[in-house]
């Protein structure tokens, strides 16, 4: 009779260590699809923001035609991405594309003391930095819930329960990875 | 990873820091109770003639209780006005970028979002003040904004983000608002010591001596020893907001090189008075004994010497470039 509660008793210690896993696993997966959201938030308002300032640039940049076409093209490809991954590269092409166009800004002094220019310019400087600090909170959070869903033995609850590991917002190239903040401002 | 040291910590720093922040608050009321206690024996001769009821006493705690509660809730609002700061204006192109820069350091740290206040003062600074992070305000000087760029302006923002996160604000709110009362009370209590002593009761037989030289002691090294707590409380701090900011932005280096340019613009930030020095990311009153170490700085000092902090900042740029981030 003692055996029998001894094992009862280790019974209900697993089935709430079980639950426990479960939620904190549950917890964990909101705070990463809530940090996916943050990103997400800041990519809209940089999809936004693009067409504004292509607009305004595009009557004095006469000779850059094909530069703005890369730019609402890079644009139009990143707000159509599918997955994090899919996002990822295609944000990277897009700011590859804004650098090139601010670069070219440079040689037109009209446009680099436009009033216009310059706020679209901070604001996308800025959204720029929040995508990156918004990344770099997603894959803190991304990354400590994959670690929480392989460790043994709450990989068994994961895998019971279908929890599947997210991917990583990651930059492919090199240049991006060694400075996390991009400055397109023109005063240096 | 280089971050995992100082976050474990998180927890425990806000919770010393609330600790810490009602100690203080009970230090004070105790200190006010023991000086209306002074009165009462001193001016009134407790203990003496069947007289006890301890009236100075009472009104003092009472007195004291209301200034630590106040302190508490409207801290920040009288620090703000002290230093006359009022809210950016999102019209404004500089104003604009500094709102941006502490939304992103919003993003970064997961914090709520803090108001954003401007001293209209030439000289480069920067404090953050409040209850906790749902009541917080960043401050920066109109000369910081002219003199950094963003990234060293980001470095500022994060290093007073970190004093947000870890209830550097609520204590150090506190603390400013006592070292300013605690000077005041002990003035007023040694100006009457000296000149309104005909009126009271006036104690006559010879006992109770040592109580009134300890009374008389308190009230003239009050002040002294509520600015070296305020000195006390900031030193460390400083080091650790740093660290924690240095964390928040990836980029140790660029406030460390926000921190050359306010040490190089060193003049003494005057709408910033002595009381709130210690909120301050850097002394704004251009003391010399900041720059300095050993003993009497360690004691006397608001902040450690900037260049141990931009040391300290680019050791760790040292190490991030060895083991690069995921992000």
């Amino acid at each position: 009779m003692f055996i029998v509660y001894i094992l009862l008793a280790a019974l209900l210690l697993l089935f709430f260590w079980v639950i426990a896993k479960y939620n904190s696993l549950v917890t964990l997966k909101n705070q990463v699809t809530n940090g996916w959201k943050q990103i997400d938030v800041q990519l809209k308002r940089r999809h936004d923001l693009i067409p504004n300032l292509v607009n305004t640039v595009r009557g004095q940049m006469q000779f850059e035609q094909e530069t703005l076409e890369k730019v609402i093209q890079a644009r139009n490809a990143a707000a159509s991405a599918k997955g994090v991954a899919d996002a990822a590269a295609k944000e990277d092409m897009l700011t590859g594309a804004l650098s090139k166009l601010f670069a070219l800004v440079e040689n037109y002094p009209t446009l680099k003391s436009n009033e216009n220019v310059l706020q679209l310019q901070e604001e996308l400087t800025s959204t720029e930095n929040k995508i990156s600090f918004a990344r770099q909170f997603y894959n803190d959070i991304a990354t400590k819930f994959n670690i929480a869903q392989e460790v043994f033995p709450a990989n068994i609850i994961a895998s019971m329960f279908n929890f599947k590991t997210v991917e990583l917002f990651e930059i492919k190239s090199e240049a991006e990875r060694q400075v996390p903040n991009v400055d397109l401002s023109l005063k240096k | 990873m280089p971050t995992q040291l100082t976050t474990r910590n998180i927890y425990e720093q806000q919770s010393h820091n609330k600790r810490l922040t009602w100690l203080v608050m009970f230090g004070f009321v105790l200190f006010l109770g023991f000086l209306g206690f002074g009165f009462d024996y001193y001016y009134l001769g407790l203990f003496e003639d069947d007289f006890y009821f301890p009236l100075g006493t009472i009104v003092a705690v009472i007195f004291g209780s209301g200034m630590a509660l106040s302190s508490y809730f409207n801290g920040a609002k009288s620090v703000l006005a002290a230093t006359g700061a009022v809210p950016a204006d999102p019209a404004n192109p500089a104003d604009r970028t500094l709102i941006n820069v502490v939304d992103e350091m919003t993003i970064a740290s997961g914090l709520p979002r803090p108001q954003v206040y401007i001293v209209t003062d030439e000289d480069p600074n920067a404090f953050a003040t409040g209850r906790d992070p749902q009541h917080s305000y960043v401050v920066v000087t109109q000369g910081l904004l002219d003199a950094l760029n963003r990234e060293e302006l980001q470095g500022v923002i994060a290093h007073e983000m970190s004093h947000i996160r870890n209830y550097d604000i609520r204590l150090m709110t506190v603390v400013a608002a006592f070292v300013g009362s605690i000077v005041l009370l002990s003035d007023t209590a040694r100006r009457s010591m000296r000149f309104g002593g005909g009126t009271g009761r006036r104690r006559s037989k010879g006992g109770g001596g040592i109580l009134i030289i300890l009374w008389i002691v308190a009230i003239v090294l009050a002040p002294l020893i509520a600015q070296m707590m305020a000195m006390l409380v900031s030193r460390k701090r400083e080091y650790l907001a740093d660290a924690s900011g240095a964390e928040l932005t990836r980029n140790p280096l660029g406030l460390a090189s926000a921190l050359r340019k306010l040490e190089s613009a060193a003049a003494p930030t005057t709408s910033i008075k002595r009381g709130a020095a210690h909120l301050c990311i850097v002394d704004p009153l251009g003391r010399n004994i900041n720059s300095k170490e050993g003993f009497t700085a360690e004691l006397f000092g608001t902040h450690p010497p900037i260049e141990k902090r931009v040391l300290a900042l680019n050791a760790m740029a040292y190490q991030y470039q060895r083991t690069p981030t995921s992000a």
